[in-house]
């Protein structure tokens, strides 16, 4: 395994992070078999290997403030504060569920707790999270909005045309790219001609960072001065983490497109093993409470599933309300 | 009653919504000083300033985005799409975003962004700058689609759209923006999907909406000169679509003729044909017919952008031949 994480962290700090990290990755895990087994429909993209970035990130927010998220985004939702009840139960397509079943995996929102939505659409929500930038702005709110994208979405029209009015318009934003070298089995440098994302920042005028994506505080390290300098109205700051997923793109991915030894490399940067080593050897926390952190985790994704499958599904009358606002029946 | 023109009227109901909710904001390329390519927002800057009248760079799939992100949160974006024809580049955001937002989401997500655009043709702006999309919006569940014909359905509705929580496309014709008619003082609004007869008849039903509720009347004056009685309904909001009055109008007259500036196939007139032969097909005296513009991009030439879109003549000559059934 790769050198170890050190950076400071109080008993309890350390305890809450790698509860998040690890909650993040049983979700997923958890999700995936209830996938292969036909109890959750369609599909999923999975967030095992990224967590640090979500969970990083979020470590530097405010509960109030905003985040916006992708369709590999069960991460983000978790990190923010998401209930794993609720997302488990649109999952499974339940009425419990974030958008009462009617969302899905791609496409889930809770704007109570500052999540703006994840979204199937490749940087279909980064202009989305720009607007909200300008709107705590305007609204002289104090929030900053976290945009998280892929390297894939880099290529997207709307990520140069959002960076570019976000740095004019000094807008209280952080864009944060989850750069795990692939866009399904695209690698990122056949479809962009330069190593680092976090280089584009200087086309737009504004601050490029480059933070490795395997660790949990390199990333919060980096994105606190980027949400320091958004909050006092300096304006936007780029944030390329350097990630990977270990697993396939979806649930059907071979992964013919990369080799095991590749693989096996960033498994032993796994941002979990790397932060639970760290904590052990400056005995910040026990392995006993290192086990109480994964066996809590194990029992609120249980219940999650408990709880998503004994809900019920949606009523089919329902099938038609809530396409606007003012829909009278709209539930 | 005071007489203004249709940009002014637009004009006025952005102001006095700006007034009443500090929420409401504008946003687009070039509607500053410039006062937007067709003139509708001129003055505002100077009146509410930069923070309030954003001047965009030319960035469409952003600015309706932005638009969306800052509605969710809390605003009420007025965006400005300069042609019609560029909502392509924020097609995405406009139907998988904005549209969908409420429905996947739920009840906690409210979308109160309006999208201001010109549309049609008949300046010679060539097949980018002369579309009527309207009828794609028809086709996207989740967005309500508005297009007044008059300086007070300007005003009015386009007061209501904003008042509106779902989105909202306010399609303006380039050609009304200098058109003049009554417009009521003070704080009047518009119902959204509520068509008005804007002239009764008893041998023909002609359902328009935008420009073309002036070319029908026309058509309609002509018409009576002759002996038939045509009457005419404007929709004035396309979504939600008031089928009611059309099919009240069609049971009246018996016999339907649709006028749109868009291409035929899969054009509103379509709908409404469709709507029409679902629910009344047993009142038609004659079938239903469609005034359009034919399948092909918009050219360029005066003369043959002219015989492209729909004419008076076209209207009176597809009337007549429908009376003589
Ligand atoms: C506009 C659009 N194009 C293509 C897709 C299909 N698609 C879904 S995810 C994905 C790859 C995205 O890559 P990236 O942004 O790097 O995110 P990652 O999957 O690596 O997290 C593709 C091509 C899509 N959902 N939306």
């Amino acid at each position: 395994m790769s050198a170890a994480v050190t950076l400071p962290l109080s008993p309890a700090e350390a305890r809450r992070v790698l509860y998040q990290l690890t909650l993040a990755r049983v979700f997923e895990e958890r999700v995936l078999k209830l996938v292969s087994d036909g109890s959750i429909r369609g599909t999923t993209h999975p967030y095992v290997g990224q967590e640090a970035v979500a969970v990083g990130a979020c470590l530097a927010l405010r509960p109030d403030d905003l985040v916006i998220s992708t369709h590999r985004g069960h991460g983000h939702l978790l990190a923010k504060g998401g209930d794993p009840k609720r997302l488990m139960a649109e999952l499974f397509g339940k009425a419990t569920g974030y958008g009462g079943g009617k969302g899905g995996t791609q496409h889930m929102a809770d704007f109570a707790i500052g999540h703006l939505g994840s979204n199937g659409i490749t940087g279909g929500g980064i202009p989305i999270g720009t607007g909200a930038a300008l709107s705590a702005q305007m609204r002289g709110s104090g929030q900053v909005v976290a945009v998280f994208f892929g390297d894939g979405a880099t290529n997207q029209g709307t990520f140069h045309e959002s960076l570019n009015l976000a740095a004019l318009w000094r807008l209280p934003a952080v864009y944060v790219c989850e750069n795990n070298l692939y866009a399904m089995s695209t690698p990122h440098h056949e479809a962009c001609a330069i190593e680092h994302i976090a280089d584009r920042a200087a086309a737009y005028g504004m601050p490029g960072v480059r933070a490795d994506g395997m660790d949990v505080l390199a990333v919060a390290a980096a994105m606190r001065p980027a949400v320091e300098r958004a909050r006092a109205g300096r304006g936007p700051t780029l944030i390329e983490c350097k990630t990977y997923r270990f697993l396939g793109h979806s649930k059907s991915d071979q992964r013919v497109y990369r080799s095991r030894e590749e693989e096996a490399t960033w498994r032993d940067r796994d941002p979990i093993a790397r932060l639970r080593a760290a904590v052990l050897e400056q005995a910040l926390v026990s392995s006993a409470e290192l086990d109480a952190i994964a066996r809590d985790a194990v029992a609120v994704v249980d219940e999650a599933v408990t709880f998503a499958q004994s809900s019920p599904f949606p009523e089919l009358q329902d099938v038609t309300a809530g396409v606007f606002s003012d829909d009278p029946c709209a539930s | 009653m005071r007489e203004l023109t249709y940009w002014q009227a637009v004009q006025e109901a952005l102001r006095e919504e700006m007034v009443r909710d500090p929420r409401v904001f504008l946003m687009g390329e070039d509607i500053g000083v410039y006062g937007g390519a067709f003139g509708a927002t001129r003055g505002l800057l100077a009146e509410f300033g930069a923070e309030r009248v954003r001047c965009t760079p030319i960035s469409e799939a952003t600015i309706v985005g932005a638009g969306i992100g800052a509605a969710v949160t809390g605003m009420r974006p007025v965006v400005e799409i300069m042609f019609m024809d560029f909502v392509t580049l924020a097609m995405d955001q406009i139907a998988n975003h904005a549209a969908k937002f409420r429905y996947m989401y739920g009840p906690q997500a409210r979308v109160p962004l309006v999208i201001r655009t010109p549309a049609g043709g008949g300046r010679s702006y060539g097949a980018t700058h002369s579309q009527s999309l309207e009828a794609w919006f028809l086709h996207v569940p989740g967005i309500k689609v508005i297009a007044p014909a008059t300086p007070a359905d300007a005003k009015g509705l386009l007061k209501s759209a904003i008042r509106d929580d779902n989105p909202v496309l306010c399609v303006e014709h380039k050609l009304l923006y200098a058109t003049t008619g009554p417009v009521p003082d003070g704080d009047v609004t518009e119902p959204l999907g509520q068509a008005a007869i804007r002239r009764e008849g008893t041998d023909v039903t002609l359902v328009t909406y935008s420009y073309y509720v002036g070319v029908a009347l026309q058509a309609a004056e002509a018409l009576a000169r002759d002996g038939i009685e045509a009457e005419v309904v404007d929709l004035r909001t396309l979504v939600p679509l008031d089928t009611e009055t059309v099919l009240d109008s069609v049971r009246k007259t018996g016999r339907l003729v649709c006028i749109e500036e868009g291409t035929r196939t899969g054009g509103v007139g379509a709908e409404i044909a469709a709507r029409v032969a679902e629910e009344a097909y047993e009142y038609l005296d004659a079938p239903i017919r469609r005034v359009a513009t034919p399948d092909i991009p918009i050219p360029f030439s005066p003369v043959l952008e002219d015989a492209a879109l729909p004419k008076v003549d076209g209207i009176i000559r597809t009337v007549t031949e429908l009376l003589q059934r």
